[in-house]
């Protein structure tokens, strides 16, 4: 487990194979605001298979936690399905979704405030095992001592305690072990490691990455880096203003992004190395009105490639190569030396 | 010891030289000592640090929260709280020793010479006041500009800093506006009268990296504009690599390492600073990469560690290390510091018991004691 050799599980060749955990299809979130209705997720669709791990990437305002919130029925679909191991979860019952519940649990962005600040530790971690009465006392308390162990909290030291002695990344580790204590098959992160400093932040993902291997996740990653995301994913779908704009095998989608936002999300990340050259613009402008989005492509206002049918004609997600899915008329060409698409009009 | 906000006392106009008259360094902290009186015992936060930064450049100073670079900046800009705090050593900024300042003498200093753009713009910015009349503030004590004059002035700031239709965003508050927009109006109330020299403690942290791309850009282009010095602080050494001309790691309360920017990233000596390159996630390596961790935490700053205080986390740990302080020295060039007896030559630890193999430590979830060496 040393080293930077490849995390068993990471390897997109095998997953690709492998059952279809979770199915979204067609999925909307609406929210209202006023007698304004605002679309934060509009229309998208994808899989996640047993075993792989999906990245969903973007920036803020783009959708990506309510798609997240949506798999575990947190926020209600206003349309579309979310199919998890076979279930419909929007078609079960309260008691029947609470049970599905245990096999797909959630992480979130903040660990300190995820934590409530009254209980101890060991309490906050034997909880799920508490609500469903698994197991004797002991059981349960062995069950902990385990968990916490393979987190890297000291159960001796940390049991008695409450969040507000712990670290950001402590506080971490230990939502992670209250989530996994139910054993779920499937684990949403929200934003598991933006509240951390970087060198936090590589122990944290360590730590996804052995657990998913130790315990057989499959995992759904929500961050706004790409490096980041990349790291940990097999597959990454990319998210603006609530569309699905582009979704491939993640090594692929770093070698020859096909959307030009995906390029220029990649041309923002801050490279350690003073001699790197970026060979791509960064990103001018903010996220536009969710309440108004632009009419047919959602990014144009933002493109340095804008055509005239852009504004007119909403791109459909298609694939460019096996695996590689793009919403864009022009998409940027795949691993060409001379590329297809327009001359850069300057922002 | 300053007491920013007591006193009101009449301390006389303070002279400062044009920029092209002032001479380099525009900033010279030399020995500066900051701790905290708590009830668990004093806290070192800032232990002897010393540096200088020159006119229209760019430090930047890296660590890890509780690496004592925040509570550096303050007291640079003397923003300590009144109690319990003990300062010693000396700021110098252009001519002027600012830890022997009035509080009246710095609040003539504090926004018109020199300025800070903190971390999280929502708490920075009062909530109830128009970001128009937080910019005009300064203008109108500073500058002496009327209501009008400032209010252009704001307006254009506010336009030269990204803000579309700033007319209509002077009447905003700062909860109408986006984080990457609220961070741009800190800017414009840093630079609103021209500081010589800007400290931005964190300025991008919490924001999406396309948000953040564009908050540097801007105040690199503010920078070159206007011939400021800027310290950038952050946990990043990704956001300073291509910004800062010049780098200082600080770890536990001390720099362990300083050196002009390509040098640091060419020839890094010490361990720490290349475990927090490592420990970056790099989007040219393959998905699955193992990412190299330090393990542990930086150490309590009651009872830092005797010898090295990286030393409990170091790969490259000897016996040395735990028993004496490496003080901070130069080896061939002389502006690269470093604080490490067996300094790193070419990825690999030098000296006489230096060159064993670098410890592989195992992790399993596990936090360890070391760095996560690569598998040889």
């Amino acid at each position: 487990m040393t080293g930077p050799a490849a995390t068993p599980g990471t390897n997109a060749g095998s997953a690709a194979e492998a059952p279809v955990m979770l199915e979204v299809e067609h999925l909307v979130v609406e929210f209202r605001s006023g007698k304004e209705r605002v679309q934060a997720v509009s229309d998208i669709s994808f899989e996640v298979r047993t075993g792989e791990t999906l990245g969903l990437v973007g920036e803020s305002g783009c959708g990506k936690t309510t798609t997240g919130r949506a798999l575990v029925q947190v926020q209600p679909a206003t349309s579309g399905s979310v199919r998890f191991q076979g279930q419909d979860l929007g078609r079960l019952s309260k008691r029947e979704l609470r049970k599905t519940r245990t096999r797909i649990q959630m992480i979130f962005q903040d660990p300190i405030s995820s934590l409530n600040p009254r209980r101890r530790i060991r309490d906050i971690v034997a909880e799920p095992l508490a609500i469903w009465g698994t197991g004797s006392a002991e059981e349960r308390a062995a069950q902990v001592r385990s968990m916490l162990e393979s987190v890297g909290i000291d159960p001796d030291t940390a049991g008695d305690r409450r969040p507000q002695e712990f670290s950001g990344g402590q506080c971490q580790r230990i939502s992670i072990a209250r989530a996994l204590m139910a054993k779920p098959s499937m684990l949403i992160c929200d934003e598991p490691v933006s509240a951390l400093d970087v060198s936090v932040q590589a122990q944290i993902l360590n730590l996804l990455a052995d657990l998913k291997a130790a315990f057989g996740l499959t995992m759904v990653f929500i961050a706004h880096d790409l490096a980041v995301v990349k790291n940990v994913s097999d597959r990454v779908a990319v998210m603006y203003l609530g569309k699905l704009v582009e979704l491939a095998d993640s090594d692929d989608l770093y070698r020859s992004p096909a959307h030009p936002y995906t390029e220029a999300l990649m041309a923002s990340i801050p490279e350690p190395d003073p001699e790197h050259v970026s060979t791509h613009e960064p990103l001018t402008g903010e996220l536009p009105s969710p309440l108004n989005p632009p009419s047919g492509c959602r990014f144009r206002t933002r493109c340095p490639y804008v055509q005239d049918r852009c504004a007119s004609e909403e791109p459909p997600l298609r694939e460019v190569s096996p695996g590689h899915q793009v919403a864009c008329h022009f998409p940027l060409r795949q691993l060409s030396p001379v590329p297809e698409r327009p001359a850069a009009t300057t922002v | 010891m300053i007491r920013p906000t007591a006193g009101r006392g009449n301390a006389g106009t303070l002279h400062f030289p044009d920029v092209s008259d002032l001479a380099d360094p525009l900033l010279e902290v030399e020995d500066l000592v900051t701790s905290f009186r708590t009830t668990r015992g004093t806290v070192h936060a800032v232990d002897r640090v010393s540096l200088t930064v020159n006119r229209g450049q760019t430090l930047g100073v890296v660590g890890e929260s509780g690496s004592g670079k925040t509570v550096l900046s303050r007291s640079i800009m003397g923003l300590l709280p009144a109690r319990d705090v003990l300062r010693s050593g000396t700021v110098r900024f252009a001519g002027h020793d600012l830890t022997a300042m009035e509080p009246a003498q710095l609040r003539q200093v504090w926004g018109a010479q020199l300025s800070m753009i903190f971390q999280d713009p929502m708490t920075a910015l009062n909530p109830v006041v128009r970001i128009g009349r937080q910019i005009t503030e300064s203008l109108r004590l500073h500058l002496k500009m009327d209501r009008k004059e400032a209010t252009a002035t704001a307006i254009e700031l506010l336009r030269s800093v990204g803000i579309p239709s700033p007319e209509q965003r002077i009447r905003s508050y700062p909860f109408q506006l986006s984080g990457g927009m609220r961070q741009r109006v800190m800017i414009a109330i840093a630079l609103a009268c021209a500081p010589r020299l800007v400290l931005a403690d964190e300025p991008t942290t919490g924001l999406d990296v396309t948000v953040q791309a564009q908050i540097l850009d801007l105040l690199a282009a503010m920078q070159q504009e206007r011939h400021m010095a800027v310290i950038l602080v952050t946990h990043d050494l990704g956001v300073v690599a291509k910004r800062a001309d010049d780098i200082a790691v600080m770890y536990a309360g001390r720099i362990v390492e300083r050196a002009p920017t390509r040098t640091l990233f060419a020839h890094t000596r010490m361990p720490y600073t290349r475990a927090l390159m490592d420990s970056i996630p790099r989007l040219s390596d393959p998905s699955g990469t193992r990412l190299r961790a330090i393990g542990g935490r930086p150490p309590d700053l009651i009872h830092p560690p005797t010898g090295c205080r990286f030393s409990p986390r170091c790969p490259y740990v000897q016996d040395k290390c735990r028993e004496a302080d490496p003080p901070l020295r130069t080896a061939g060039s002389p502006d690269h510091l470093f604080a490490c007896w067996f300094p790193l030559v070419d990825g690999v630890p030098s000296g006489p018991s230096g060159s064993g193999q670098p410890v592989t430590l195992t992790t399993n979830g596990a936090p360890n004691n070391a760095v996560e060496a690569p598998a040889s």
